[in-house]
């Protein structure tokens, strides 16, 4: 979610196989700088299942980490988040024809702090927005809650509030989510 | 997973996973559903030149996934390109023709010819055998003249003075039959092609929200963004939701504050020769 001069970005913290929970404290959201994060979610549809594969997805962030090292060393800067998202969008496009099994939600901070958020499909469509983005199996459930509750221009503390209560209300509604959430703010 | 992380891919399409997912694909994983651009797109030729009109929703199986989206996509400076179909592929077969007429640019020195571009399209989606699937409608003024073409995904081609692709197609397609004829002038090519799209948007569920509208004559290109508003959000509540600070428990908090970077610029001696 974007706030004023400042974004938001939540996962939940479940991690399981179909309906059996695996562990209650799964780190979703990727580092990639100080002012950039990833966050990977897994499939879209009814089951978690295979999750060797999920994982392994999801762990695909630390080739993204090892491409903005190689930038970083060339330029010798870190990337922009418009940068970024066209590169995590072409990488995932290159497996047009067996995808990836991640959908991921990128947000960070621009040139002047702008906040930019972005998500994609498992093909690298990218979607960019100027209020929230959203993936997941409870996406359906969070656009209604983002929906609603979002509004323009927000303080941190309040994006806060926002951004953690409608996690929280769409996963409740979801069996494949919980165990509470982690939000990171800049 | 494996493999190498040492170079980079040397481009095209890598098909490394296609095993693992047809396994997994019949263990009963289903893939998860590719953002599509349900749409209506539109083009028509004018006395002076083209104008190409798309609508802005993107959608995600039942839900609308962005409302805003842009489906006009520039190839060259005198030639646009609306892209129907999966939005990853409208989005990269546009990308890298777009590239390529640049590039054709810089080799040859002269303005880029719309069948160049229509060319590259359909050598490329050809090569794919439909699945790549973008369905386009192409249009731009060069030193031929104005020109609009569509391109399916297939890689089929036809030329027309008035074209429209996507889910909103029929729809469209009624009011430019109805309404079109030869040389009109720029207002009513605007305002026949927002009304095709509106057909599109009220009557296909696929087609949404805004309408965009670009306008290629020679020598100017004008790319209307957001053109006509006929879908405001009106029902949100002018109070919203207010959260009092301290309403989600936490757990944790970590404060991590971020170091600044400063820039020192030495005042250098300029380079002696």
């Amino acid at each position: 979610m974007v706030g004023k001069n400042c974004f938001a970005i939540a996962s939940d913290r479940r991690l399981g196989v179909q309906l059996q929970t695996i562990a209650t404290d799964f780190q979703r959201v990727f580092k990639i700088h100080d002012k950039l994060y990833i966050g990977l979610s897994g499939l879209a549809t009814d089951a978690q299942t295979l999750w060797v594969f999920r994982i392994l997805d999801s762990f695909w962030y630390q080739r993204l980490v090892f491409r903005h090292k190689l930038y970083q060393l060339r330029e010798e800067r870190d990337m922009k988040p418009e940068t970024f998202a066209s590169l995590v969008s072409a990488l995932l496009y290159e497996k047009r024809f067996g995808p990836y099994f991640c959908q991921p939600v990128i947000a960070g901070l621009g040139d002047n702090d702008e906040p930019f958020i972005c998500t994609m499909d498992c093909i690298g469509a990218k979607e960019l927005a100027k209020d929230f983005v959203v993936s997941g199996t409870a996406s359906e459930s969070l656009y209604g809650a983002c929906e609603s509750m979002y509004k323009p221009n927000m303080e941190p503390e309040e994006l806060f509030e926002t951004i953690s209560q409608a996690l929280q209300a769409s996963v409740d509604r979801d069996c494949l989510s919980g165990w509470g959430g982690y939000v990171l703010i800049v | 997973m494996t493999g190498s992380m040492d170079l980079p891919a040397k481009g095209g399409f890598n098909f490394d996973l296609c095993r693992r997912n047809n396994m997994l694909e019949k263990n009963g994983l289903k893939l998860p559903g590719f953002l599509k651009t349900g749409t209506t797109i539109v083009g028509l030729v004018f006395q002076d030149g083209v104008v190409l009109g798309a609508d802005t929703r993107a959608t995600e199986g039942p839900i609308v996934a962005d409302k805003n989206c842009e489906k006009i996509h520039f190839m060259a400076p005198n030639i646009y390109c609306c892209g129907a179909g999966t939005a990853a592929d409208t989005e990269a077969v546009t990308d890298m023709v777009s590239s390529q007429l640049q590039l054709h640019r810089y080799a040859t020195g002269r303005e880029s010819r719309v069948i160049t571009a229509l060319t590259l399209l359909k050598s490329h989606l050809f090569r794919y055998q439909g699945h790549v699937s973008a369905a386009l409608v192409l249009g731009g003024v060069d030193c031929t003249g104005p020109h609009l073409h569509t391109v399916y995904p297939h890689g089929s081609t036809d030329t027309l003075p008035f074209a429209t692709m996507g889910s909103g197609s029929l729809a469209a397609m009624s009011v430019f039959e109805s309404r079109f004829k030869e040389g009109l002038t720029r207002e009513e090519g605007i305002e026949l092609v927002s009304d095709a799209i509106r057909a599109g948007i009220f009557n296909d569920l696929g087609s949404g929200s805004n309408v965009d509208v670009c306008v290629i004559t020679k020598g100017k290109t004008e790319y209307l963004r957001n053109h006509q508003l006929p879908n405001p959000r009106t029902y949100a509540s002018s109070k919203g939701f207010s959260f009092t600070k301290g309403q989600t428990e936490v757990l944790s908090t970590k404060i991590i504050p971020l170091k600044q970077k400063v820039e020192v610029a030495e005042g250098g001696d300029a380079m002696e020769e």
